[in-house]
């Protein structure tokens, strides 16, 4: 399990470097996509089947899905691809980088010095033990977060109603609610 | 030969299992193809591909040759890397759903603990295949096709996983095994009739077969999303459409008809004897019903369907809570 956890770890870490460094958004939408994949794959390899599953049915398969979708709309052509070279050339980039690696190497440093023990466990946990968990001593939490969707869900009602005195198009109409 | 040790013998038998599982399959969803065309045309009153071979029989073989000696043609105006990928996702994903279906008792590829909500992560994975597709195309038709297809499968993947629920709270697991051995003396079909139906409406919506079959209506967009496929890459997504219908058949056995479970017939034939039954009504649905507006499509989903899902959840929580109050 733990070559698993560590091959799985490098994939989302070059992927999501290829977010940063793709010209074109649809490909650095993908990259993001493999990058949520290799992150549930690094749930699955810590015994955590249930929370794997849920982060690609909710992060790749249904937000992903609505960027991927909001993007293609807006069909971003060679233009945006040329603005986007600009904007990668060194000068922008490099001093931001080292002054993250600096960051990085010093929360290497300290996980190295401390001793994290048997980290990949790879013990299963159950959907029934998660459910358990949220339900019982979390239930606030769970209760809070569904006042936060109810809203959501109400103000996007109603900002898809506030268009529809001039017959938006079904399609980005449905999208809304 | 240190090699064939027990534990390896053990894996090589288990991936002649797959290897099996795998090619049946897809020979399944190839044959089918033809199945389709002889029993519209019998419904129509016509006779449907009759002259290759024995009533039609070698017409898959007919097909295949056509399609693999056409020209495999990329647009010069498309989006390579992704034009290419996208067959490849919407065959892989659906593929690898087939996991977690446990056909008899011995059986099955993958026993999951999550089982069901490894189909729904395939399933979400598998719309990027139709988005991809349409968009590297770089066709106005093929992106409309897309655009309908994302936002018909999220609306339709919303109430997918909530109609399960039913069935998941009676079974007390999402492993598919211990969901058929829940329905050895009763099919879930009778106590979970709202959630049956609400899963076959969203199943034929995410396989995005008639009549919810908006996104490749070839009226109105000469095909939708693979307008611009030709040869195998066409033939990927052809036998992918093919693949899901098996797929939600399967599912639908498993979920709500008991799976294996009957009287006297071997387990596995039984398993077959319901699919097959089940692709039949998916066939009888394209022959019989016309193609609705695109907008009510979208609002039967949200207003009806997914109200009745809520409904048959909250019923089921409640008998469940009535009949054995002290729960586990």
């Amino acid at each position: 399990m733990e070559i698993a956890f560590y091959l799985s770890g490098g994939v989302a870490v070059l992927a999501t470097l290829g977010v940063i460094t793709s010209l074109h958004p649809v490909h650095a939408l993908l990259y993001l996509i493999v990058s949520l994949i290799a992150v549930a794959m690094v749930f699955f390899a810590l015994g955590a089947p249930f929370a794997g599953v849920l982060e690609i049915i909710v992060y790749a398969g249904a937000i992903m899905v609505l960027f991927v979708f909001v993007v293609m709309m807006l069909n971003p052509g060679p233009l945006a691809k040329a603005r986007e070279r600009a904007w990668l050339r060194p000068r922008i980039w490099l001093g931001p980088s080292v002054l993250a690696a600096v960051l990085l190497a010093v929360l290497l440093a300290t996980l190295w010095r401390g001793d994290p023990g048997p980290v990949v466990e790879g013990e299963m946990l159950t959907a029934r033990a998660v459910g358990t968990t949220l339900f019982g001593p979390w239930l606030i939490v769970v209760e809070l977060s569904a006042f936060l969707l109810l809203a959501a869900l109400v103000t996007a009602s109603h900002l898809g109603q506030a268009g529809s005195s001039r017959e938006p198009d079904p399609t980005t109409a449905r999208e809304e609610s | 030969m240190s090699m064939l040790t027990p534990a390896a013998l053990e894996a090589l038998d288990a991936m002649r299992h797959v290897l099996a599982i795998l090619l049946g399959v897809m020979v399944m969803a190839a044959i089918l193809t033809v199945v389709e065309r002889r029993l519209l045309g019998l419904w129509q009153d016509r006779y449907g591909p009759n002259r290759v071979g024995p009533f039609g029989s070698l017409q898959v073989v007919a097909d295949l040759i056509k399609m693999l000696f056409k020209e495999d043609w990329i647009p010069p105006f498309a989006d390579r890397f992704l034009f290419v990928l996208a067959p490849a996702i919407a065959m892989a994903s659906l593929l690898l759903s087939f996991m977690i279906v446990p056909f008899t008792p011995a059986w099955g590829v993958a026993d999951l603990h999550v089982g069901i909500l490894f189909f729904f992560a395939m399933a979400g994975i598998s719309v990027y295949a139709v988005l991809f597709g349409g968009w590297a195309s770089g066709n106005k038709y093929a992106l409309l096709g897309a655009m309908r297809v994302s936002a018909q499968t999220l609306s339709y993947e919303v109430f997918m996983g909530l109609s399960l629920m039913g069935v998941v709270a009676m079974a007390g697991s999402f492993n598919m095994r211990d969901i058929v051995a829940a329905q050895q003396n009763l099919w879930f079909i009778v106590p979970q009739f709202l959630g049956f139906c609400t899963f076959l409406f969203a199943g034929v919506a995410v396989t995005h077969r008639a009549p919810f079959d908006q996104p490749e209506a070839e009226q109105e967009l000469a095909d939708g999303y693979h307008i611009e496929y030709s040869s195998l890459k066409f033939g990927m997504f052809f036998l992918g459409e093919y693949l899901g219908m098996l797929l939600v058949s399967m599912l639908i056995v498993t979920l709500f008809l008991g799976g294996w479970h009957g009287p006297w017939l071997p387990p596995f034939l039984w398993f077959a004897i319901k699919t097959a039954a089940l692709l039949v009504l998916f066939i009888l649905l394209r022959a019989a019903l016309p193609r609705p507006r695109y907008d009510r499509v979208m609002q039967f989903g949200w207003k009806v369907c997914l109200p009745l899902t809520l409904i048959n959840l909250l019923l089921t929580g409640a008998a469940i809570l009535l009949i054995a109050p002290a729960g586990n």
